[in-house]
């Protein structure tokens, strides 16, 4: 249970980083808050040469709201994004869902760059950036690009990142209006990663119709996915209309290869899933009629 | 590998130490400065047993690098409190049977302590929350709910 040796650097500028990382090439890693580098490193899942740390990086950290977005800073903690009332009042749903993150002890250490690099397909922050449509700021020795979170999650643990590659910032749209937010999950005890789960967005349109939604998907396929699918039948309806356990099934109805483990098969995810996506909708819905 | 200088404050004094950057924050507790109270029970992040207190936020101190603490303030559970001088989550811990081996106690104390400082009156779903990071393999947690709730009651 100990790492292999590294080196390590601890830049204190991007500019820094970017240059340690190209310097060092596919033998070096970038490390964040470490909540699923180190134990990776730990359990020797991965060998790297040198560590290049970020966390002593002040651009990487913080937010800013910036008229109909808001952008989080790679390096900002799962603790400050959680307790952020900016964050709430904006995306709601990024707030809604940090609580289900591990616990307290690995939310003070674990960044939302960090989770979305890391792009583990149950995880919570990656659903909610494919759903809303976040944007992934990166940099690299061939300058600033921005990355659609659509585009960005190719694999279980994969990424459109190149190696040497820096995320930076997440940008994330935010909904006004009639808007109602939920996430719903189901883990075997609090804190693990789910079983399944779903986030749901939804506006009204001033007649009481589904003006647009998103549901985001996790723990149902290699990646977080996003039931388009089920979005585009609803758009458009009143909502009090939806049936909310026929969205939750139309939502599965689009997914490839929902994953077979010890702790469910295919079929048993595809009916949490469903269940999830239901009760996500119902308390969306609520708030977006009732506040 | 080349080893790094660092500097700490580990329960209120100054430490400096060279380390390998492989070394985590637990191990160099443990090694390099003897405090042998913060135990190891995965070294993977999942058990809890080695939280410590970085910088006042409860961290696994398996999951940070020693390398990472330079600069910062480190409390363990020897900061907390001294034999004839318990701290209030010590003394509930004992009060209420929160403890029968006590290899899993120094986590759940550190992250007790952290947590009722961030919220002082608890319900018990927070509480059951707030000690999901910490794994016990004897108490059968009702004891420590006992006494987490004891200590919320106790310090003002
Ligand atoms: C017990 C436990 C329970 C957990 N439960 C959950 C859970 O329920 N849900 C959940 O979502 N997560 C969970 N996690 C993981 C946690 O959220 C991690 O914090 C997160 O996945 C990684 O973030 P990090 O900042 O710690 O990154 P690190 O561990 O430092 O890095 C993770 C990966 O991302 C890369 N990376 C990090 N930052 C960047 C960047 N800016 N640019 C490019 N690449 C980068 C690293 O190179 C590495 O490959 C859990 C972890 C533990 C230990
Ligand atoms: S030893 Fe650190 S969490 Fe188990
Ligand atoms: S008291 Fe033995 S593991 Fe908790």
């Amino acid at each position: 249970m100990k790492p292999a040796p590294f080196a390590y650097h601890a830049p204190s500028s991007l500019d820094e980083a970017v240059a340690l990382l190209a310097e060092h090439g596919d033998g070096a890693k970038v490390l964040a808050g470490g909540q699923s580098l180190v134990p990776m490193l730990a359990l020797r899942l991965a060998v790297f040469d040198h560590l290049i740390d970020l966390g002593r990086i002040p651009e990487l950290r913080g937010l800013e709201r910036r008229g109909g977005t808001i952008r989080l800073g790679a390096g900002t903690t799962h603790a400050a994004v959680g307790s952020s009332a900016e964050v709430a009042e904006a995306v709601p749903l990024l707030s809604r869902a940090t609580p289900f993150i591990g616990h307290f002890q690995i939310r003070n250490r674990g960044t939302i760059g960090g989770a979305i690099a890391h792009a583990d397909p149950a995880a919570e922050y990656p659903a909610v950036a494919l759903a809303l449509e976040a944007e992934l700021e990166t940099v690299s020795p061939r300058g600033q690009r921005t990355i659609p979170a659509a585009d960005f999650f190719t694999g279980t643990w994969t990424t459109a990142l190149a190696d040497d590659e820096i995320l930076t910032g997440v940008t994330f749209p935010v909904w006004g209006g009639r808007s109602g937010h939920a996430i719903e999950e189901l883990a075997r005890r609090h804190g693990d990663f789910a079983v399944a789960g779903a986030t749901v967005a939804l506006e009204l349109d001033d007649d009481g119709r589904v003006g647009r939604c998103a549901i985001g998907l996790l723990g149902l396929g290699s990646t977080p996915e996003r039931a388009t699918a089920a979005e585009a039948t609803v758009t458009g309806t009143a909502i009090a209309d939806v049936d909310a356990q026929g969205v939750g099934e139309a939502a599965m109805a689009v997914l490839r290869s929902v994953p077979a483990d010890l702790h469910g098969s295919a079929d048993y995810r595809r009916r949490v899933g469903a269940a999830m996506v239901a009760r996500a909708w119902r308390r969306a819905a609520q708030e977006a009629l009732h506040g | 590998m080349d080893e790094i200088e660092i500097e700490t404050r580990v329960n209120g004094l100054a430490r400096r130490g060279r380390v390998e950057p492989r070394l985590t924050l637990a191990d160099y507790l443990r090694e390099h400065c003897h405090l042998t109270g913060t135990h190891l029970g995965c070294e993977h992040g999942v058990c809890g047993a080695c939280t410590v207190l970085l910088d006042g936020a409860a961290v696994r101190a398996c999951l940070v690098l020693a390398v990472q603490a330079d600069g910062a303030e480190v409390t363990t559970i020897e900061g907390l409190g001294e034999p004839d001088a318990l701290s209030p989550v010590q003394e509930a811990f004992r009060d209420h049977h929160g403890l029968q081996c006590g290899f899993c106690t120094p986590g759940f104390v550190v992250s007790v302590t952290a947590f009722l400082r961030d919220n002082p009156d608890p319900s018990d779903d927070e509480i059951r929350a707030g000690l999901s990071g910490n794994i016990c393999r004897c108490t059968g947690y009702q004891g420590i709910m006992k006494a987490v709730r004891a200590a919320a009651r106790s310090t003002p």
